[in-house]
């Protein structure tokens, strides 16, 4: 496990996620027609940390649960480590976090972690070690056979993150895991999720409303605009360090002011906010389930 | 942790408390007004019906009453209550996998509910032999069905969106998705509707004999006890009735809390 986060995407390496002019419509063709994505191109390179940044209904999540396969685009191509989609997620290339932490009500924290392994058909001690080791990594040891009601909102949201590490995927798809927690264990959350991700050298897609979350986590904050869903702009973020103090630093304020105009200049070409898109977008994602 | 012991304390004290004030004031009005025992029985004349039972299980020439009347209900309750069970597990089973089934059988199923069942036992007297308890435990299970399947069905069919789309990013296999998320989830709907099909078990095993057949059971011994005037013996029948319903309902909430372990955990700690 490489100890190094590269700070920006090399050419001539195989990207970890390569999106080609993705678009995604949701019910084509009907009154209630949804243009949630158009044009979408986004490539992720090993190792990198990007978020994408954006007002309600401007599609990130859209875009992530493409990258999922848990929905497909209408137009364009998606490649997991030179694979589709599909197949990266038949064959586990990447673990999944969500704004609920989703635990089972009914397993412990240690099964719960267990959960993906189990599906694998893991044996019962390869399991238990592997839970261990996750466990620790997110400082819940203690925790093992606890029930998830017994976990505050940010140790669950910590044993999804070690469930989402548990199959030792190359990539983490984290769709506003934090967006549930107050400021205080928000941030803590982040150190522990940047901790994390230089110890096991994972690649991270991460969605989030927040833009100094972005831009302290962020390697590159991608920048997207509604109706239809756009990448806008390519914030290139290189933090020295990650400390506490980071965020007291000129240069954290400055991409932080760089971001907002970005999203800024967003609204300038759409001023209104219309909540009905987000309404029809969460329909169309609904329907396209069943 | 004292508070803690002195709340459990309160919460076990107070009904207990109350329940003896009560039956008190219950014997006390029957001495004061002279209340006919035909009327209104004291409970201690009831408990010494009751305690007749005690000698008669001693002694081999004569049979228990109360003790051989409520084992014929309960064991009509538990058949009905358990035909009942495995009828609507298999229904709902079959219900959460095919939409159609789901969208005949929910209706029905509440028409069934609005339908007092326990009038039918007189037509499944006539159909099944009035001498036979099969009567007595169809209605039993026709009861004891409608809360476990409605319940049941709406727990196999109520998924977390989150955990469907956890498991597709697994790339779970439709049985794996049965046994690891809809069962396990579907487990504290089916224990709520065991719970109430078990009270409702006893009452309708009760109330059906009040139609005919057989007098060996708890409603039919009420019936005629009080047909023949003998008040404090009906109440009898009716106070081992309403321990035999606390049995069941007592036993549904043991079984609920060894199988939703998760649950019980925090009801314990809740208290």
């Amino acid at each position: 496990m490489s100890g190094l986060i590269r700070r920006t995407a090399r050419p001539g390496i195989v990207p970890v996620v390569a999106v080609e002019a993705v678009d995604k419509v949701f019910n084509p063709g009907k009154v209630n027609q949804v243009d949630a994505l158009a044009g979408i191109s986004l490539s992720v390179a090993p190792g990198e940390f990007v978020s994408l940044i954006g007002p309600s209904g401007c599609g990130k999540s859209t875009l992530l649960r493409l990258i999922a396969d848990l929905s497909q685009p209408t137009a364009g191509t998606i490649r997991i480590n030179n694979k589709t989609a599909h197949q990266a997620r038949l064959d586990l290339d990447y673990g999944m976090a969500f704004q609920h932490a989703g635990l089972f009500d009914w397993r412990t924290v240690r099964r719960n972690v267990e959960l993906p392994l189990e599906l694998r058909g893991w044996d019962r001690s390869k399991r238990s070690e592997r839970a261990a080791e996750m466990l620790s990594l997110v400082k819940l040891s203690d925790f093992a056979s606890h029930y998830p009601w017994e976990l505050s909102g940010g140790m669950q949201q910590r044993v999804a993150i070690a469930r989402a590490l548990a199959m030792d995927p190359p990539l983490l798809l984290m769709d506003e895991p934090f967006g549930a927690l107050d400021e205080m264990t928000r941030e803590h959350m982040q150190a522990e999720l940047i901790r994390i991700c230089s110890a096991t050298g994972k690649t991270t897609i991460f969605v989030t409303h927040s833009i100094p979350e972005a831009v302290y986590l962020s390697n590159r904050v991608v920048v997207m605009s509604p109706r239809p869903g756009r990448i806008t702009k390519v914030v290139d973020v290189a933090l020295d360090t990650r400390s506490d103090e980071a965020r007291q630093s000129a240069a954290f304020f400055a991409k932080i002011t760089e971001v907002r105009e970005a999203l800024r200049a967003v609204e300038r070409v759409d001023e209104r906010v219309d909540e009905r898109v987000d309404a029809v977008v969460d329909v169309g994602l609904g329907l396209e389930d069943r | 942790m004292n508070k803690l012991r002195s709340r459990r304390l309160r919460a076990l004290l107070l009904p207990l408390a109350w329940g003896v004030f009560f039956l008190g004031a219950w014997e006390g009005l029957v001495r004061w007004r002279n209340i006919k025992p035909f009327l209104l029985p004291a409970p201690t004349a009831i408990w010494r019906e009751l305690w007749k039972d005690k000698d008669r299980l001693f002694d081999n020439r004569q049979k228990t009453l109360f003790l051989t009347a409520a084992r014929s209900t309960a064991t009509n309750a538990l058949a009905g209550l358990l035909i009942g069970i495995a009828v609507a597990v298999l229904a709902a089973m079959v219900a959460q996998r095919f939409s159609v089934v789901r969208d005949i059988l929910k209706p029905i199923s509440a028409a069934f509910n609005t339908m007092p069942i326990v009038a039918l036992g007189p037509v499944f007297y006539n159909m099944l032999g009035a001498t036979s308890d099969a009567a007595r435990r169809v209605v039993v299970a026709m009861v004891a069905f409608f809360p476990v399947f409605v319940n049941l069905v709406s727990g196999l069919t109520q998924v977390d969106p989150v955990h469907q789309e956890l498991m597709r990013s697994y790339a779970a296999s439709d049985s794996a998705f049965l046994r690891k998320v809809r069962i396990p989830n579907a487990l504290p709907f089916l224990m709520t509707g065991i719970r109430i099909a078990a009270s409702l078990a006893v009452i309708a095993a009760v109330v059906v004999e009040y139609f005919g057949g057989k007098q060996n059971g708890l409603g039919a011994r009420v019936a005629s006890a009080m047909k023949l005037s003998q008040t404090p013996k009906a109440w009898g029948y009716i106070g081992v009735a309403i321990l035999t319903g606390l049995a069941f309902y007592v036993s549904g909430l043991v079984l609920e809390a060894l199988v939703l372990p998760w649950q019980t955990k925090r009801k314990l700690s809740d208290i």
